[in-house]
C-alpha cells in the first residue's frame, strides 16, 4: 500500500452556465505517474490549475501531504513541493538558460523571500554545478549561456522541465508536455520523463498523445465533460467501451 | 441649496473638458491598444488653433487716431476692421467660435500625421514604450508651441454677448444672486453636444460599429477583411479634433499655455482610470462626477474640514479606484488588470 | 572558498572610481570642468541609478520618482534648519525619509501592475506635489521654497559656536560643500552609489529581480512571493532619489516643491532609457549627457552660433544658424524630445545598445578585412 501524495476530493467548478468539473476524486499515489485523459473542454486543465492554486474551486477540497491547498498562492503551493510544466511553456525568455534553473533552485533553497542582494551569483557554485547538471540531463547543456527566448519551442519545454526537476518536487504537474513537438522531440521527452519516473517522483501528466500516455501511466483517470468516467491501469483503460466511445468515438486505440 | 447648484454647475464645465479629453483618450486606447501621453498635447494645440486665429484676424497696421485731435497719435488697427468695418469687429470678436472652423480640419491633419507616422509603429510594442514614445512627442509639441508663441498664456476673449454671466438662479425659481457666466454654460452645452455627436457616430453608423466592434475584438475584425488600419487613423484624427475642441473652447475660461497640456493630461489619465480603461461611457461620466467632486472639494466648508482635499481629491479617488476596482467605474473585466 | 571579489569587478570599480575623480579633468575640454555642472552630473547619476534598479530590473515604470527627490531635499534642508550644517545628517534623513515614503508608496502602488502602477505611482507624486504647495506650507514653505534663515534653531551647532550674522553654509567637518570640494562629496556618494548597485546586479536577488521582469508569472509558481522583492527594489531606487535630493540641499541649501513635479519624475525616466535601462553604466551616461546638455545647450544663443559657424561663408552660416537655432538655448528642450522620440523607436536599449552594436560592427570590420588579408597573402 502506497501512501497518498495527493488528495483531490469533492472538487466542483463553473465558469458562469458550464459545469467545468464536477465531483471530481482523486488519490495520487507516490512514486507513480499518473495521467489524466479526455477530450478537449473535458476540464483537465481546469483540474490542473485548481491544484496549483491557479483557480479557486467553488466545492472540494485539494490536500497534499496533509497540507490542504484550496486557497493558497502559487509561490505557497510550489513551497510545499509542488512544480508544474504549462502548456505554453512558461519560462524567462530574457535570461540565460542557467539562470533560469538557477532561479527556481535558489527558491528551493532559500524560500519565497530572501534578500541576498549581496552575493555574487557567480558565486553560487554549488547552485551551479546542479544546474549544468540538469541541463545536461535535458540535453541543453551546450546551449546554457544562450537566452532562452531564442530556443525552439521543444527546447523551451525541456528547459521547463528542468526548472521544474532542480527544485527536487515531491509532485510535478505536467500539462500536455509533448504538445506540438515533433516525433524525435517527443520521444526523447519520454526517455527523459521515465529517467524521472526512475528516480520515484511522483507526477500527474496531462496528455492528448496515447503513444506518451500508454509509455508512462501507471494509472490513468478518463475526464469527460467535468466529470471522471473510468480510472484504473493503462491496460483496463485501453479495452474500456465507455472510454473509446467518450474519448476516441468508437474508433479503437 | 443655491451653494450646491452652483458647485455642481462650476463642476461641470471643468467636468466637460475631463470628459472630452477622456473620450479620446479611451477611443484610441480601446481600438487601437496605445497609451497616448501626447493625447493632452493635442488639448493644446487646439488651444492653439484659436490662438493663431485671433493672431490671424487681428493682424493689424498703424491708423491714425482720428478721434485724438491735438497731436498726432496712432493706433494699431485690425486691416479686418479697416476692410469691412463693424463687421470686421464682430468676425474678430467671434475668433473663439470661429476657430473651430479651423481646428476640426487642422487636428484632423495633425491626428493623421501623428498616427501614420509614429503611433502605428507602436501597436504592437508594450504599454511603457508607448508611453515612453508618445511622452517625448508631447514634449516636442510643447517645445514647438513654446518657440512659437512664448511661454507666457495668451488670454482669449469669448464673444460680446456673451461676456457676462447668466442668471440661472432665476431659472430655477431660486431667486437672484446665483449667477454663472455664460460662457460656461455654452461650454457645458457644446461638450454636451460633441459626446452626443461622437456616440452617435459609434451607436448608428456601420463605420462606427465596426470600430465598437474592434474595440471589443480586434484580432477577429481584423480577420473578416475589415481594412482595420484605416480606421484606426480615421479614430486616432476623431480623437484628436475631439481633444482639440475641448481646447479651442476652453481659452476663454483657462488662458492657454504650453504646458497647458501636460497639466489636463495627468488628470485625464486619472479620469480614464475611473471611469475604467476602455470605456467610453465611462469616461464621459468619470470626467463630469470626478470635474463636480473637485468643485465640492474646494468648498471652504469643506476645506476646512479636511485640509487640502481640494487638492488631491482627484487622485484619491483613483487610488482607491485602482485599489478596490481596477477596472474602474464602467470599464468591462479583465481590460489591463 | 568564493572570492569576494572577481578581478573583473576590481577593474570596473577602479576605473569608474579614476574616471568620477577625475571628472574635472577630462570634461574641462567639454567646457565642464566648473563645479556647480559636475556637482549636478553627479547627483543626477545617483538619482538615475537609483531609478534604474527599480525599472531596469523589474521592468515596473514608475513616474513618481520625483517625489522621494524632494523629500530628500526638504528632509536634507530641515537637517540643516533644526540641528546642524553638517551634511552627514542631512543626508542620512533625506535617505532614510525618502525610504519610508517609497515603502508606503510602494506598498499601495505594487498592488498593480503595468500602465496601472505608472498611474498610482504619478497619482501619488502629483497629490505629494500639490500638498507641498498649498496645505504642507508650514513644513515645505510653499512656493518660496524652503531655505535657511538667521534664526533656525541649530541645536546642534548652537553648542559649539555662536550664531554669526549670515547665513552658514553647508559644510563636512569644517569643510566647506561648495565648490570643488561639494563635488567630490557628491562624487565619493556616487561611487559608493555605483558599488551598491554593481553589488545587486550581480546578486541572485537581483537575478530574481530580473526574471520579475521576465514572467512574473512563472516566478509565482516557482516558489516566489513577489510582492516583496519588487518592494526592496521599490524602496531602495526611492532612497537614491532621497539621497540625490539630499544632495541637491547640500551643495544649494534650499528645497522646493517643483522639484517633484511628475515632469521631473519624467526627466529620470528619460535619462534611464537615453542612455539604457538596465545596464549598469547607462542611466549614468544618459543623466550626465542630459544635464550637461541642459547647461551647455541653453546657453547657445545666435550670437554664439554665429561664432561656432565662423568658418563657413556668410549665406551657409545663416542657414546653420537658422536651422539649429531653435533646438538649442530656449529650445533645449525640444532637442531632448525629439532625441527621446528617435532613441525609443530606433534604439529601445539606448546608448549603451548604441555602442554595443557600433563595436560588433567594428569587430565584423577588423575580422572581415583580416581575412581578406589572409587571403590575399
Amino acid at each position: 500500500m502506497n501512501d497518498i501524495v495527493l488528495n483531490v476530493s469533492n472538487i466542483g467548478k463553473h465558469f458562469g452556465g458550464l459545469q467545468a468539473l464536477e465531483n471530481v476524486n482523486l488519490q495520487i499515489e507516490a512514486g507513480k505517474t499518473h495521467a489524466i485523459i479526455g477530450p478537449n473542454g473535458a476540464g483537465k486543465s481546469t483540474l490542473l490549475n485548481v491544484c496549483v492554486g491557479r483557480i479557486k474551486p467553488d466545492t472540494g477540497s485539494v490536500k497534499f501531504l496533509g497540507d490542504n491547498l484550496t486557497g493558497r498562492k502559487p509561490h505557497e503551493i510550489n513551497q510545499l513541493g509542488v512544480a508544474r510544466v504549462f502548456q505554453t511553456p512558461e519560462i524567462f525568455p530574457e535570461l540565460t538558460l542557467l539562470r533560469n534553473v538557477m532561479v527556481p533552485a535558489f527558491a528551493k533553497r532559500e524560500g519565497a523571500f530572501k534578500l541576498n542582494a549581496f552575493r555574487k551569483v557567480d558565486n553560487e557554485a554549488e547552485v551551479r554545478d546542479e544546474a549544468e547538471h540538469i541541463l545536461e540531463d535535458v540535453g541543453l547543456k551546450e546551449q546554457m549561456n544562450g537566452l532562452a527566448g531564442s530556443l525552439s519551442r521543444g527546447d523551451k519545454r525541456r528547459l521547463e522541465l528542468a526548472m521544474c526537476l532542480i527544485q527536487h518536487p515531491k509532485l510535478l504537474l505536467l500539462d500536455e508536455p509533448t504538445a506540438g513537438m515533433s516525433r524525435h522531440d517527443t520521444n526523447r521527452t519520454i526517455d527523459l520523463l521515465r529517467l524521472i519516473k526512475e528516480r520515484g517522483m511522483t507526477k500527474v501528466i496531462i496528455e492528448h498523445d496515447m503513444h506518451v500516455v500508454f509509455s508512462l501511466a501507471d494509472h490513468i483517470s478518463v475526464l469527460a465533460q467535468g466529470q471522471i468516467i473510468v480510472e484504473g491501469s493503462p491496460d483496463m483503460v485501453r479495452g474500456n467501451a465507455r472510454v473509446q466511445e467518450a474519448y476516441l468515438g468508437g474508433a479503437h486505440v | 441649496m443655491d451653494a450646491i447648484l452652483l458647485q455642481i454647475l462650476n463642476g461641470l464645465d471643468k467636468g466637460g473638458a475631463y470628459a472630452l479629453i477622456a473620450l479620446g483618450l479611451t477611443l484610441v486606447f480601446g481600438t487601437l491598444g496605445v497609451v497616448n501621453f501626447a493625447h493632452g498635447a493635442l488639448f493644446m494645440l487646439g488651444a492653439f488653433c484659436a490662438v493663431t486665429l485671433q493672431q490671424l484676424l487681428t493682424i493689424s497696421k498703424r491708423v491714425k487716431d482720428e478721434s485724438i485731435t491735438f497731436f498726432d497719435a496712432y493706433k494699431e488697427t485690425p486691416y479686418l476692421e479697416i476692410w469691412f468695418g463693424d463687421t470686421g469687429k464682430t468676425i474678430i470678436d467671434f475668433s473663439v467660435p470661429l476657430s473651430i472652423l479651423l481646428a476640426i480640419p487642422v487636428m484632423l491633419l495633425i491626428g493623421f500625421v501623428m498616427e501614420r507616422g509614429l503611433i502605428r509603429f507602436f501597436y504592437k510594442r508594450p504599454h511603457a514604450e508607448q508611453i515612453l514614445v508618445t511622452f517625448g512627442l508631447a514634449i516636442v509639441l510643447q517645445e514647438v508651441i513654446k518657440a512659437q508663441f512664448g511661454a507666457n498664456p495668451v488670454p482669449q476673449a469669448a464673444p460680446d454677448f456673451v461676456a457676462g454671466s447668466a442668471d440661472i438662479g432665476l431659472w430655477f425659481g431660486l431667486g437672484e444672486g446665483l449667477v454663472y457666466p455664460w460662457w460656461r454654460l455654452i461650454y457645458l452645452g457644446f461638450a454636451a453636444v460633441v459626446i452626443t455627436l461622437v456616440f452617435s457616430f459609434l451607436q448608428f453608423t456601420t463605420y462606427g460599429m465596426v470600430v465598437r466592434a474592434g474595440m471589443q475584438d480586434r484580432e477577429t475584425v481584423g480577420l473578416l477583411g475589415i481594412n482595420i488600419q484605416r480606421r484606426f487613423t480615421v479614430v486616432f484624427g476623431i480623437a484628436a479634433v475631439v481633444a482639440g475642441l475641448a481646447g479651442v473652447m476652453y481659452t476663454p475660461i483657462l488662458p492657454p499655455d504650453y504646458h497647458m497640456g501636460m497639466d489636463f493630461l495627468v488628470l485625464s489619465f486619472v479620469v480614464v482610470v475611473v471611469g475604467g480603461m476602455g470605456s467610453l461611457p465611462g469616461a464621459v461620466a468619470a470626467g463630469f462626477l470626478l470635474g463636480i467632486l473637485q468643485s465640492f472639494s474646494s468648498m471652504n466648508e469643506i476645506k476646512s474640514l479636511i485640509p487640502g482635499i481640494d487638492q488631491i481629491i482627484l487622485y484619491l479617488v483613483a487610488v482607491v479606484i485602482l485599489l478596490v476596482r481596477p477596472r474602474g467605474l464602467l470599464g468591462r473585466r479583465g481590460v489591463m488588470e | 572558498m568564493a572570492q569576494l571579489w572577481h578581478r573583473n569587478d576590481l577593474l570596473l570599480m577602479g576605473v569608474f572610481t579614476l574616471a568620477v575623480l577625475a571628472m574635472p579633468l577630462w570634461l574641462a575640454p567639454f567646457g565642464a570642468g566648473y563645479p556647480d555642472l559636475l556637482q549636478k552630473l553627479a547627483i543626477y547619476g545617483i538619482f538615475a541609478i537609483g531609478f534604474n534598479i527599480l525599472f531596469g530590473l523589474t521592468g515596473y515604470l514608475s513616474f513618481g520618482h520625483a517625489a522621494f527627490l524632494g523629500v530628500g531635499s526638504y528632509a536634507a534642508v530641515w537637517s540643516f534648519k533644526l540641528f546642524t550644517m553638517n551634511v552627514l545628517p542631512a543626508v542620512l534623513f533625506g535617505t532614510l525619509l525618502a525610504g519610508v515614503f517609497a515603502a508606503l508608496i510602494g506598498f499601495i502602488s505594487l498592488r498593480r501592475s503595468g500602465i496601472y502602477f505608472s498611474i498610482l505611482t504619478l497619482a501619488f507624486a502629483q497629490m505629494s506635489y500639490n500638498l507641498a504647495y498649498s496645505v504642507l506650507t508650514p513644513i515645505t514653505n510653499g512656493e518660496t521654497g524652503l531655505q535657511l534663515t538667521q534664526s533656525d534653531p541649530r541645536i546642534i551647532d548652537r553648542l559649539y559656536v555662536e550664531a554669526t550674522s549670515g547665513l552658514p553654509s553647508t559644510e563636512l567637518f569644517g569643510l566647506k560643500m561648495s565648490g570643488y570640494p561639494g563635488f567630490y562629496f557628491c562624487a565619493a556618494i556616487l561611487i559608493i552609489a555605483f558599488f551598491f548597485s554593481v553589488r545587486i546586479f550581480n546578486s541572485p536577488f537581483g537575478v530574481k529581480l530580473l526574471a520579475i521582469k521576465s514572467n512574473q508569472t512563472r516566478m509565482g509558481y516557482t516558489g516566489y512571493n513577489t510582492r516583496p522583492y519588487l518592494l526592496v527594489a521599490f524602496v531602495i531606487s526611492g532612497m537614491y532619489a532621497g539621497l540625490a535630493g539630499s544632495l541637491l540641499a547640500v551643495t544649494d541649501p534650499l528645497a522646493g516643491a517643483e522639484r517633484m513635479q511628475w515632469t521631473a519624475s519624467g526627466e529620470v525616466v528619460l535619462m534611464t532609457i537615453l542612455g539604457g535601462a538596465g545596464t549598469l553604466i547607462g542611466p549614468l551616461l544618459g543623466a550626465g549627457l542630459i544635464k550637461y546638455f541642459e547647461n551647455v545647450f541653453s546657453a547657445y544663443n545666435e550670437a554664439v552660433l554665429h561664432q561656432i559657424f565662423a568658418m563657413l561663408p556668410d549665406w551657409l552660416q545663416s542657414a546653420m544658424v537658422f536651422v539649429v537655432n531653435p533646438f538649442v538655448g530656449e529650445g533645449w528642450h525640444l532637442t531632448l524630445g525629439a532625441l527621446f522620440v528617435l532613441i525609443v523607436i530606433f534604439l529601445p536599449g539606448g546608448i549603451m545598445e548604441g555602442i554595443r552594436r557600433l563595436s560588433s560592427l567594428v569587430r565584423r570590420i577588423i575580422a572581415r578585412s583580416r581575412r581578406d588579408g589572409l587571403q590575399a597573402a
